[in-house]
């Protein structure tokens, strides 16, 4: 246990570190969350709107920040962290495309049956 | 007390002698794929919120318009302010779990106790915030009607930003009086009465010409909702069924009550895991102080519960996605 506790002498500067890079994201997540520019809002790219492609990048981001440097996954063997990670990325893209592609399709057969006018 | 503190394990949880599978000890193993399988549950539940807003894409509550209360700032209209804070909350208390167990790789049992502290602090925060964030969420702002498809209708004024019912329902006084269990009927149950009734909306619609009405439909274009002619106002409102103050299960002012559900659902499933959490680290936060893990040789249960802990902002970070920014 000593040598273990040598290795992990100075990791605060480290956590900080990653702290602020979390609050800044949160932060530019925030004010184009209140902002919404037209151009980033009202446009679309890739069946969206390229500010959600945004959110998205960046929540994956803060989630790769997280698992990585505060629950230690960059410390733990290459194989536990693949076990881990890949099952989870593999299944989460798998179940959500299939959601979200089925859900238009919902929308794109019911839609027009809505009444909207009275 | 040597008899009531667990000492240094013999090693034998694995019980395939001292070899470590992949170097990680048995509990952070399982700590690792129970958060796997719980990463999945929560997929789950986020995929069919997306399945359903897909669904529904034209018409969905638009999150800016639902969560806009501030606390002390009564009336001012603060999207994303009040969550942005709860989300700093959870980050800062990620941050003090991952101080604690840093002291616990260094074997400081006092910085160690300090940071648990502190966690254990944030998450109380946040919890209070969340059951603020429900409250309001619940009583509703501006308040709305129901049409007999189930369809909500909004009321706006020639800005065409919302009002509230009080604002314009004529102020008839109704002898109206919420029924309860003690008078009279003992077998049948009331939903609670709306500040004004249906009556009242539909006068003082017709008496202020300056009120309009907006539909759940959102227009592609602007992304806001659609606003309709007073003209054809009364053409929405002769189907209207009642008066809708704040959100539940059944039905929602904002909009689709599915939207309400999920809210409850998945905001309330994480929150229960705040909650749990806290309760862990409360038990390791005094198990640190009667010093357990000192006697133990090291303080790899705060590194456990830290897991747990982290996986529980990780999670917050992808509902605040999906909730209130996309």
């Amino acid at each position: 246990m000593a040598a273990h506790a040598q290795e992990h002498k100075s990791h605060t500067k480290l956590i900080w570190k990653v702290f602020i890079i979390l609050s800044v994201i949160t932060l530019v997540e925030v004010v184009l969350g209140i902002i919404k520019p037209d151009a980033l809002h009202l446009t679309k790219i890739l069946g969206t709107s390229p500010l959600n492609i945004i959110f998205l990048v960046l929540t994956v981001v803060k989630a790769y920040y997280i698992t990585w440097f505060f629950m230690h996954m960059a410390d733990e063997k290459k194989n536990l962290r693949r076990s881990v990670v890949w099952t989870a990325v593999f299944l989460i893209i798998y179940l959500a495309t299939l959601l979200l592609v089925e859900g238009s399709y919902i929308n794109d057969v019911l839609g027009p049956l809505t009444k909207w006018s009275y | 007390m040597g008899a009531t503190v667990a000492t240094e394990s013999t090693g034998q949880s694995w019980g395939g002698g001292t070899n470590k599978p992949l170097n990680a000890s048995y509990g952070k193993m399982m700590m690792w794929f129970f958060i796997l399988s719980d990463a999945l549950t929560f997929s789950g539940f986020l995929g069919a919120y997306g399945l359903m807003r897909f669904k529904f894409i034209d018409s969905w509550p638009i999150a800016d318009e639902v969560f806009t209360h501030f606390p002390f700032l009564h009336g001012v209209h603060a999207p994303m302010y009040y969550v942005a804070l709860m989300t700093f909350i959870l980050i800062f208390s990620s941050v003090t779990m991952v101080l604690a167990v840093d002291a616990g790789h260094q074997m400081n049992k006092k910085k160690v106790t300090f940071y648990m502290l502190l966690t254990i602090v944030g998450g109380g925060i946040f919890l209070g915030s969340q059951a603020w964030e429900w409250k309001n969420f619940i009583n509703g702002s501006y308040g709305a009607v129901q049409l007999n498809d189930g369809k909500i209708v909004q009321f706006v004024d020639e800005t065409g930003h919302q009002v509230t019912l009080e604002s314009f329902a004529a102020s008839s006084h109704s002898e109206r009086v919420q029924h309860t269990k003690d008078k009279g009927l003992w077998f049948v149950e009331e939903a609670a009465l709306t500040p004004v009734n249906l009556d009242q909306v539909m006068e003082g619609f017709q008496a202020n010409s300056n009120i309009t009405i907006r539909t759940e439909l959102i227009d592609a274009s602007t992304k806001k909702k659609t606003i309709i002619p007073r003209a054809d106002a009364m053409k929405y409102l002769s189907e209207a069924k009642g008066v809708v103050k704040g959100a539940n299960l059944e039905v929602n002012e904002y909009g689709k009550t599915l939207f309400a559900d999920f809210f409850f659902f998945i905001t309330g499933f994480h929150g229960f895991h705040v909650f749990s959490g806290v309760l862990i680290n409360i038990i390791v936060f005094f198990n640190v102080i009667i010093g357990t893990y000192e006697k133990r040789g090291h303080y790899e249960m705060v590194e456990k519960v830290g897991l747990y802990w982290h996986f529980v902002d990780l999670v917050w970070v992808f509902v605040f996605t999906f909730f209130y920014l996309v």
